[in-house]
Parts: structure tokens; C-alpha cells; sequence
């Protein structure tokens, strides 16, 4: 290989950019569609756990990575439909239930994934998009997962479809006047308890993501709150699909610029690099709102608007 | 509908039966879970019970874990009173803790007590100003106090780590970077009789004293009102942003002084064993006790207990250390979802003239 | 490792789920016989986690086998006063009275507030610095010189890498670890000394995806033969062997997580500790306060050599085992300098392994590139 210096930084950011943000894409892909609707999930962090344990167990049990993703989506149907259903209910608050969810989530997923810990179960397969290139650098950089390039449609669908069909002007007008809706005659409670189990199917996957491609195996400290902060970007990207994925990207990259400056030799204040998502996250937010307006986008049901 | 003593009395034994009732129905669901494990329920429901509260022992365990969530969970309840989520307690902690750990140095040789006060105050005023922060750029800025509290505490405890093992690394401790000891004459002690440290009684009576203010003060109702309907607030000439402020200062102090209470009553400098989670905890706390700072600390008994129990079934059942979670989750579940049933049972409803 | 939980059981019976269970006999199982040695282990993170904490497990795993020995374990304690009630319950609840809390953070001041408590219990800690006239005689640490295996590492890793470039990602840069930087460099560049290390420091005992990051990052930066110390090396191996770079393990053995580029490893070996201190206590002989051991005396082992060790490797780092098994290699000797050319050990001065000072190491040698 040559030496590659100072170049290893862009080229780590980008491959960091590649490699880390598709779980934060799938979960606040998921997590848009749910607030869209009127209804915040804060458990999809244990949503998400949940699906990287059971996305390994099952690509484990069948030998089959992908029966893992649906495997790792199907649970976290489940457990968004939980989180619908109990929403549902007059007087119980989505936030709060939210996280119980991640608890609930996060728990099960710990007790059940314990024997799974020691296996290797298949991983999913990689795409060589970088062959283009002599560096194999750029070309591990470019080593893409078929699930980024789904989530990237999924993105660009939903923003098409929020905008463009009759069931994503539907969730919008259950998101943002319920009473509109039900003059309609739109069911407002089964449209989000709909956009709920979506969500978690999402995040399902994302997770199965995290345990089958990267870092791509099932440990307890796998997502360490990676969750719970695709839940905060959706508020970043104020509920634009396209957006999220910026957002997801944005993370990913600035997450890789800690361990890509310490392998050029650049090794005091890594705590401080690796903050680095946070700050610049934190700082764009600071620098784009505006206290007299309330975010743009935000739907009008949600309660953290209200 | 429920006035007078006898509709209060209603209430109250009301807001005591649903929780009680959901968690015993919990209980069994967690004893199917056991049962369909091939353990027996009545063989778990007995080694939780020894494991948390059967003996002086397991009640000061218990205790103990509950103190530093009594804190934690008020640095969600306050603001939560201004209709604010804050979910950054975390980092309100670890800086309280760093705070009062270089107070504690740089006063090494003063009088105990002073030590204490201004370890104290350190801690509350670190973890104030980084809540008060959150609040401010909602207030003034508009952002997003959920998201912005979270980043915050991440930023928080990357601020603490570096400098923690960085400039103020005490180069005595090895293996575990800490700041310089605080020295055991600053140490605050156990409550008396008790194997239990002293955050549990601060706890007490910052709960005490917040559920007065909120309830009981012309702050409290204005803070309320706020909560309820800023709007309304604003047109009423209430100084929105002074009591949404207030009540950040207010939350972030009390998980300042968790932080505090961390380093003077446990570990004698600031080290990453701060970093334990309790923020996060208390955010759960805080929902089950829905905001409300008395209802804060049997809650935390709750899950103290849980968690102590937790010890006794891997020793004795060797059930992995996940179960008192999947207790846990499933115990909040259903008592977030019993608020349904507030107003709906008929026993609790008083008689119609 | 051993299954010791039966958990694989516990998702089978989820299959057949049924109420029989709650036929079993009423009453929790009585704690333990009384003519029996009680041992309590704890553990900072889950017992299986392919690397430290396993490593404890496995010792306590072989302890159960040893007659009027019981063991109880608890996993994932915190160093907080979490850690304090833990060995309480253990004591209070389960008549244990001889304890392994196995986490370097229990040290000062859980367990030494509990070890005041309890006078009669003895406390064996794993790592720390236990010194006479400063800490109270129940209590007592154990470790290994793990960096002779680290060097054995380094001179394998010498050997394989052709960009003489290596990578050694680690949690935190404390004596331990640096320690193991050194003792892995100093290896490599015995064989030759034009070998670097890049050095990338995670801050935390267990990042996977961080550490999954470092390790992309070291091999793009053209690092061929990739080391750790995290507390669970799976990431870094796995990373190691999907880019298709050499690497060595680290507490326990990883080699079947990467079939193809597992060279050797540095592991523990806390049998013989856990031994030592059991039969002390069984014959009531007072404890050993300072217990410390390296290849010679069992404590710690390398991993078999795999596949791709070269023959020259293999030979010179067996040489040096041998040296060591005897107890005749020095790692750390004069001269010797840091990497930003102080000296660190003055020319003629060879430090034994058993040197208090090698404990409090803190800096990084000539031929790494990071700073602490």
C-alpha cells in the first residue's frame, strides 16, 4: 500500500461517512415517518439494539445475513406497534413510553442476545464501488453495503412520497391536525400506530446493520446510544427525509475524524475530536434556528412543539 | 367532581392503587417470563424480595442506589414543570462532580465543613449553568432543548474525560486517571446509623423542598402556567424566560450536586467512574413519577430495589444480569400505560349528587 | 468458553413455553453448604466478552471443579458504590469470604472501605498496586507481566509486516497499557529497527464502533500487522482479518475470529492466581498481598502461532520464550529512550520484571508515534 499521510484523513471522513452513518440514516428515516404522523418514539434506541441482536441470532440460525435484516426489521415491528398501541390509549404520553421502550427494548435484547455473544454468524456482503480507483484506500472507503444504497432510495422516496402521493399527504394531515383528519374520516389513532410499527421496522434494520456489517458482530456496547441520537437528527433535519441522510452522513464523517488524525500522529485532545459530531451537530442547530419562528416542518401534533 | 377531603382522599389513594396495581401485574408477567424459562416465579419473587428488601442489608443496597436517581431524576422533573424535556442530566452530573472535586483540592486545608458547602456549591452551580445553557438556547435562540441537553451531555462528558486525564489528572493515580483526592477530611459521611451516604438525604430534601416550591409558591403557579400554555403566559406579562430559566438552574443544580455527592461521599476525586448512567436513569424516574418531585423518590426506591435484586438472581439463579432490565421495562410499560385508567375505575369515582 | 449460565437452555425452553416451571419446588436454593469455601467473582463488563473479562471467567470456571469450592459470580458491576453493595451481598447474602473483584477501578476505594469492613474476608484484587504498611493485610493484588507475550507479539509482528508499519489501538493511556505499547514496540524492533507503531487511543474500554474506526484508519495509513488493548479485542481482530492484515490477540485467545491473519496473542492465565489464593484460604494460611508472575510462573501465555507466522518468526520468538520461561529475559533495559528522545532507563540499567517502577510507566518508547 502507499503511503497515503494527511490524504488519510478526507479519505477516512469519507469512508467513516460510508461505513457508520447507515444505522443513523434507517433509525431517523424511521423515526421521520413516525413524528410525521403526530407520534414521537424515543425507544428506538431499544428498538434498535433489539435488531442488531436479532438480526445476528437469525443470520446465525438460517446462514442467511439477509433473513437476518428482515429478521431484525420484523422485531422491530413489533415492538414499534407496541409503542403505537400503547400511545393509542387516552392520557399515556408518547415520550415517556418512549423511554420505557428503551429499556424494555434494550433489556430483552441483552437477555436473549446472551448466547449469541461468542458465535460468527454470516455478515452481510459488501459492494466494491471503488474499483474505479488504484488507491485501495479509496477502494476500502468505497466498500459500500447494499443496505446504504437502500436507505439513500428510502430517503429520497419518502421525501418524494411525503410531498407527492395521497397516504404521505394523509400522514401529514394526521401529524399535523388530528381533527382535520378525522373530519376527513381518517382513523388518527390506526395511521399512527401504522407509523409507528413502520419506524421500528426501520430501525430494526438499521440495527441488524450495526451486528452484520459494521462493526458486524453482537456485543452489549454495539450501539452505545447511537439510537437515542438518530432520534435527536430527526429534529436536526427538521423531519426532511433527504435531510436526514445529510444529517446521518454529517455524523458519520465527523465521528471518523478522531481515530483518522491519531493514525497521522495527531494523538492529544482525542476526547475532544471525538466530540466532534456533537459540536458541529449542536453548532449548525445554534446557527440555522431562529427563536421567532418554531422549526419549519416540524408537525404541528408532535409534543415536543407543543 | 373531586373536591373536599373525601374527593382528595380519592385521588390520592387513586394515584396510589393504579401504580401499585401495574406493577403487580408486572410481577406477573415477569413470573410467566421466568415460568416459560423453566424457573419458578415464586423461587424469583422471593430472591428479589430478599435481594432488595427483606433484611437491613439488602434496604441500605436498595437505598443506595436509589440516592444518586433522586438527584438525577429532579434535573428532568423541573423543567419538565416548564414544559421543557431535558435529557442531558448526564452531563450536568460529571461537571457538578468535576467542579466540586477541584473545589474540594484547591480548599484542601480549610475547614471540613467549609469544604463541604463550597464543594456543594461548586457542584450545583456547574451543574446549573449547563442546564441553564439548554434552556437559554431554547429561550433565546430556539433550539430544540431534547436534542440541544443531549449534545450537551455528550460534549460534557468529552470536556470531563480530557480534562480529567489530561491537565488535571492527578499523575499519583495509575490506572485510573483522577483528579487530585479531596482528601478524607472533605469526605461527607454516612447518614447517621445508616450504611447509606449522605445524597440520599440531600435528595430528600431537595425533593421536599422543589415539590413546596412548585406547588405551594407564586413561582411554582407561574411556572406552571408557563408549562402549560407559554403563550398564555407571555400575554399575561409573566417574565417567560427568567422562570423557564429558573427552572433549568434549578434541575441542572440538582444533578451537580448528584455529581457532587459522587465524588465528596464515594470516590474522593473525579474519575470516569462518574460516568455510571444515572443522568439516563433519572430521565426514567422522572416519567414514572410523572414530574412530580414526591412522587420522584419511591420510584427511585423502585428501581434501587430492582436493581439490587438484580445481584441475587445472577448469583443464585444464574439468570443473566439483563433480567432485572426486562423487569424493569416491562414494570414502566404497564405503568405508563395505566395512566389510562385514571378517572375510568368506578370505585375511585366519588358519588353524583 | 464454557457455557456456564445454560443459556443456550434458556432459549430452547423459550420454544416450549409453559407454566411448568412454576411447579419447581418452592424456596430459593438455600446459599451455600456451610463446610464449603465461598469465592465471589465480579466483573466489570459481560463474562463473555472475547477478552478480558473472559479471561477472569475462565478461571473462576476452573475453580468450580476444585473441591469444597463454590463460586458466585456477578457481571457487569460498575466501580461505583454499586461495586461496594455487590461484595457486601456476596458477604452478607452468600457467606463468601474470599473475593475477586477483578476490575482495576475497584480497587481505591471500594474495595479497601470493604475490606475494612469486613476484616475476616480476603480480598484478591486483579491489578492493582498493593503496598505493605499502606494497604490492610486482607486484602492483596494480582497480575501478569503480560507485556512478555506483548513482546513475543512484536517480534512475530516484526517479522510479518512488510510496510514496517504496525498498529496498536488502545483504550486509554495508562501505565498497564503503556506498558504493552512498549513491550509490543521494543519486540518489533528487535527484529528490526525501522518498525513503527501508530498508536490510536479510543478513550473508552469498550467503543466497537470507534474501534472498528481506528482500525480502518491504521490500515489505511498502511499499518499491516494491527494489536490492541481494549477490554473486547473481537472488533479490532475481525477488522484486521476483513481487510486482510495480520494481527495479534490480546487477554484471550481470538484466533478463531480471524482464521487467516491471527498470528499469536498475549493472554491471561488466571488459573494459576485464582489457585494460589483459594488454597491459601482453604489451609488458612495468610494471604499473599503482592502476587505477581509472567511466562515462568503461569500467569500469562501466548497464543499458538498461526498460519501465517513465518519460520524465522516462529524460531526467534521461541528463542526468547525460552529466555523467559527461565527467567532470564529483560524487556525494559538501558539505554533506553521515550519517543521524543528522552532517556527513560539510563544506559546500564536493566529493569527486572518485578521493578515497581515498570507499574508507573509513562511514556511511550522511541519507534511509536502518538503522545500521551
Amino acid at each position: 500500500m502507499t503511503e497515503l499521510g494527511w490524504w488519510g484523513v478526507p479519505i477516512a471522513v469519507l469512508g467513516g461517512a460510508v461505513r457508520v452513518s447507515t444505522p443513523f440514516l434507517f433509525v431517523s428515516l424511521g423515526e421521520c415517518i413516525t413524528e410525521k404522523s403526530g407520534r414521537i418514539n424515543l425507544g428506538l434506541e431499544g428498538i434498535l439494539v433489539m435488531g442488531a441482536m436479532s438480526g445476528y441470532a437469525l443470520s446465525y440460525l438460517t446462514g442467511n445475513p439477509w433473513l437476518g435484516v428482515l429478521g431484525a426489521g420484523a422485531a422491530g415491528l413489533v415492538l414499534g406497534l407496541l409503542h403505537g398501541l400503547v400511545c393509542n390509549l387516552p392520557r399515556v404520553n408518547d415520550i415517556a413510553v418512549g423511554i420505557g421502550l428503551m429499556l424494555f427494548g434494550t433489556g430483552l435484547a441483552f437477555f436473549l442476545g446472551k448466547p449469541y455473544v461468542q458465535p460468527k454468524a454470516p455478515t452481510l456482503p459488501a459492494m466494491p464501488l471503488g474499483g474505479w480507483s488504484a488507491s485501495p484506500q479509496v477502494q476500502a472507503a468505497l466498500e459500500v453495503n447494499p443496505l446504504f444504497l437502500i436507505g439513500i432510495g428510502l430517503a429520497v422516496a419518502l421525501s418524494w412520497a411525503f410531498r407527492n402521493t395521497r397516504w404521505g399527504l394523509i400522514v401529514r394531515m394526521v401529524g399535523d391536525s388530528s381533527d382535520a383528519a378525522r373530519a376527513m374520516g381518517y382513523a388518527v389513532p390506526r395511521m399512527r400506530t401504522l407509523c409507528t410499527g413502520v419506524g421500528g421496522f426501520l430501525a430494526g434494520v438499521g440495527g441488524s446493520f450495526l451486528s452484520l456489517y459494521y462493526p458486524g458482530s453482537w456485543s452489549e456496547g454495539l450501539s452505545s446510544g447511537q439510537g437515542l441520537m438518530a432520534v435527536a437528527l430527526v429534529i436536526f433535519a427538521r423531519w426532511n427525509p433527504m435531510h436526514c441522510f445529510y444529517a446521518a452522513l454529517l455524523f458519520g464523517g465527523a465521528g471518523a475524524v478522531g481515530p483518522a488524525l491519531q493514525s497521522v500522529g495527531i494523538t492529544s485532545g482525542y476526547y475532544l475530536f471525538n466530540a466532534a459530531p456533537y459540536v458541529v451537530t449542536l453548532g449548525i442547530m445554534i446557527a440555522t434556528c431562529s427563536p421567532r419562528r418554531t422549526l419549519a416542518g416540524a408537525p404541528g401534533e408532535l409534543s415536543i412543539n407543543r | 367532581m373531586a373536591s373536599g377531603p373525601s374527593g382528595r382522599l380519592r385521588q390520592s389513594a387513586e394515584a396510589l392503587a393504579i401504580p401499585v396495581g401495574a406493577l403487580g401485574a408486572a410481577m406477573v408477567v415477569f413470573g410467566l417470563v421466568m415460568a416459560a424459562l423453566g424457573r419458578s416465579p415464586l423461587e424469583v419473587y422471593e430472591l428479589i424480595y430478599q435481594g432488595a428488601f427483606a433484611s437491613a442489608f439488602s434496604w441500605q443496597n436498595t437505598l443506595t442506589r436509589a440516592a444518586p436517581l433522586i438527584l438525577t431524576a429532579l434535573c428532568v422533573a423541573l423543567p419538565a414543570q416548564a414544559g421543557l424535556m431535558v435529557i442531558g442530566g448526564e452531563g450536568a452530573l460529571v461537571l457538578g462532580g468535576l467542579a466540586a472535586a477541584v473545589v474540594g483540592h484547591l480548599l484542601g486545608g480549610a475547614p471540613p465543613l467549609g469544604v463541604k458547602l463550597a464543594m456543594a456549591l461548586a457542584g450545583m452551580l456547574a451543574g446549573a449553568v449547563w442546564i441553564a445553557l439548554a434552556g437559554a438556547l431554547r429561550q433565546y435562540r430556539g433550539v430544540n432543548e431534547t436534542i440541544s441537553s443531549l449534545l450537551l451531555g455528550y460534549i460534557a462528558i468529552a470536556v470531563f474525560n480530557h480534562l480529567v486525564e489530561g491537565p488535571l489528572r492527578d499523575p499519583a493515580s495509575l490506572n485510573k486517571p483522577s483528579t487530585t483526592p479531596i482528601g478524607d477530611a472533605s469526605m461527607v459521611g454516612t447518614l447517621p446509623g445508616l450504611d447509606v451516604h449522605w445524597g440520599l438525604g440531600f435528595g430528600l430534601v431537595f425533593c421536599l423542598v422543589t415539590y413546596v416550591l412548585v406547588k405551594h409558591t407564586t413561582y411554582g403557579f407561574a411556572l406552571r402556567i408557563v408549562g402549560g400554555n407559554a403563550r398564555a403566559a407571555r400575554l399575561a406579562g409573566l417574565p417567560v424566560g427568567a422562570i423557564v430559566l429558573g427552572a433549568c438552574v434549578l434541575g441542572g443544580a440538582a444533578a451537580g450536586l448528584a455529581g457532587m455527592v459522587e465524588v465528596a461521599a464515594v470516590h474522593g476525586s473525579a474519575n470516569a467512574s462518574l460516568i455510571a448512567g444515572y443522568g439516563y436513569a433519572g430521565i426514567l424516574v422522572a416519567f414514572i413519577a410523572r414530574q412530580n418531585p414526591l412522587a420522584i423518590v419511591p420510584v427511585a426506591v423502585l428501581v434501587g430495589g430492582i436493581s439490587a435484586s438484580g445481584g441475587m438472581l445472577q448469583r443464585r439463579l444464574d439468570l443473566p444480569d439483563a433480567t432485572v432490565l426486562v423487569l424493569q421495562g416491562i414494570a414502566f410499560m404497564l405503568i405508563l400505560a395505566s395512566e389510562t385508567v385514571y378517572g375510568r375505575l368506578k370505585i375511585f369515582r366519588p358519588e353524583r349528587a | 468458553m464454557s457455557d456456564p449460565i445454560g443459556r443456550r437452555e434458556v432459549l430452547k425452553r423459550l420454544g416450549v413455553a409453559g407454566a411448568l416451571g412454576a411447579l419447581a419446588p418452592y424456596g430459593p436454593r438455600s446459599a451455600q453448604a456451610a463446610d464449603k469455601l465461598v469465592v465471589g467473582v465480579i466483573y466489570v463488563g459481560p463474562r463473555d466478552d472475547y477478552g478480558y473479562n473472559q479471561a477472569q471467567a475462565q478461571a473462576a470456571a476452573a475453580m468450580k471443579k476444585l473441591p469444597g469450592v463454590s463460586v458466585v459470580e456477578q457481571e457487569k458491576v460498575p466501580e461505583t458504590t454499586d461495586v461496594q453493595k455487590t461484595m457486601g451481598s456476596m458477604i452478607e447474602q452468600d457467606g463468601a469470604t474470599l473475593l475477586f473483584p477483578t476490575s482495576y477501578g475497584y480497587f481505591d476505594p471500594h474495595m479497601l472501605k470493604m475490606a475494612e469492613k469486613y476484616p475476616k474476608v480476603r480480598f484478591a484484587h486483579c491489578g492493582g498496586l498493593w503496598t505493605d504498611g499502606k494497604h490492610p493485610k486482607n486484602t492483596g493484588s494480582y497480575f501478569g507481566y503480560i507485556d512478555e507475550c506483548q513482546y513475543l507479539n512484536g517480534i512475530v509482528a516484526g517479522h510479518t509486516s512488510k510496510s514496517k508499519k504496525l498498529g496498536f489501538i488502545a483504550a486509554k493511556p495508562i501505565p498497564q497499557v503503556l506498558r504493552n505499547i512498549n513491550a509490543f514496540t521494543l519486540g518489533a524492533r528487535s527484529v528490526d529497527s525501522k518498525i513503527t507503531t501508530l498508536l490510536v487511543i479510543t478513550g473508552d474500554w469498550a467503543l466497537p464502533v470507534k474501534e472498528a474506526e481506528a482500525a480502518n484508519s491504521l490500515v489505511d495509513q498502511g499499518v499491516d500487522v494491527l494489536t490492541c488493548h481494549v477490554d473486547s479485542p473481537k472488533v479490532v481482530v475481525e477488522t484486521a482479518e476483513r481487510r486482510g492484515i495480520s494481527v495479534c490477540g490480546y487477554h484471550a485467545n481470538q484466533s478463531a475470529l480471524a482464521p487467516k491473519g491471527y498470528l499469536t496473542g498475549a493472554e491471561w492465565n488466571w488459573v494459576t492466581p485464582y489457585t494460589i489464593h483459594i488454597q491459601d484460604a482453604i489451609a488458612g494460611k495468610p494471604m499473599v498481598n503482592f502476587m505477581r508472575g509472567g511466562l515462568k510462573e503461569g500467569f500469562v501465555r501466548a497464543s499458538g502461532y498461526g498460519k501465517a507466522v513465518v519460520e524465522g518468526a516462529r524460531k526467534n520468538a521461541d528463542t526468547v520464550k525460552a529466555q523467559m520461561l527461565k527467567g532470564e529475559y529483560v524487556i525494559f533495559k538501558g539505554p533506553l529512550r521515550d519517543n521524543t528522545g528522552k532517556t527513560v532507563i539510563a544506559s546500564g540499567t536493566a529493569f527486572k520484571q518485578t521493578e515497581p517502577l515498570l507499574e508507573q510507566m509513562n511514556y511511550l518508547t522511541e519507534g511509536v508515534i502518538g503522545k500521551v
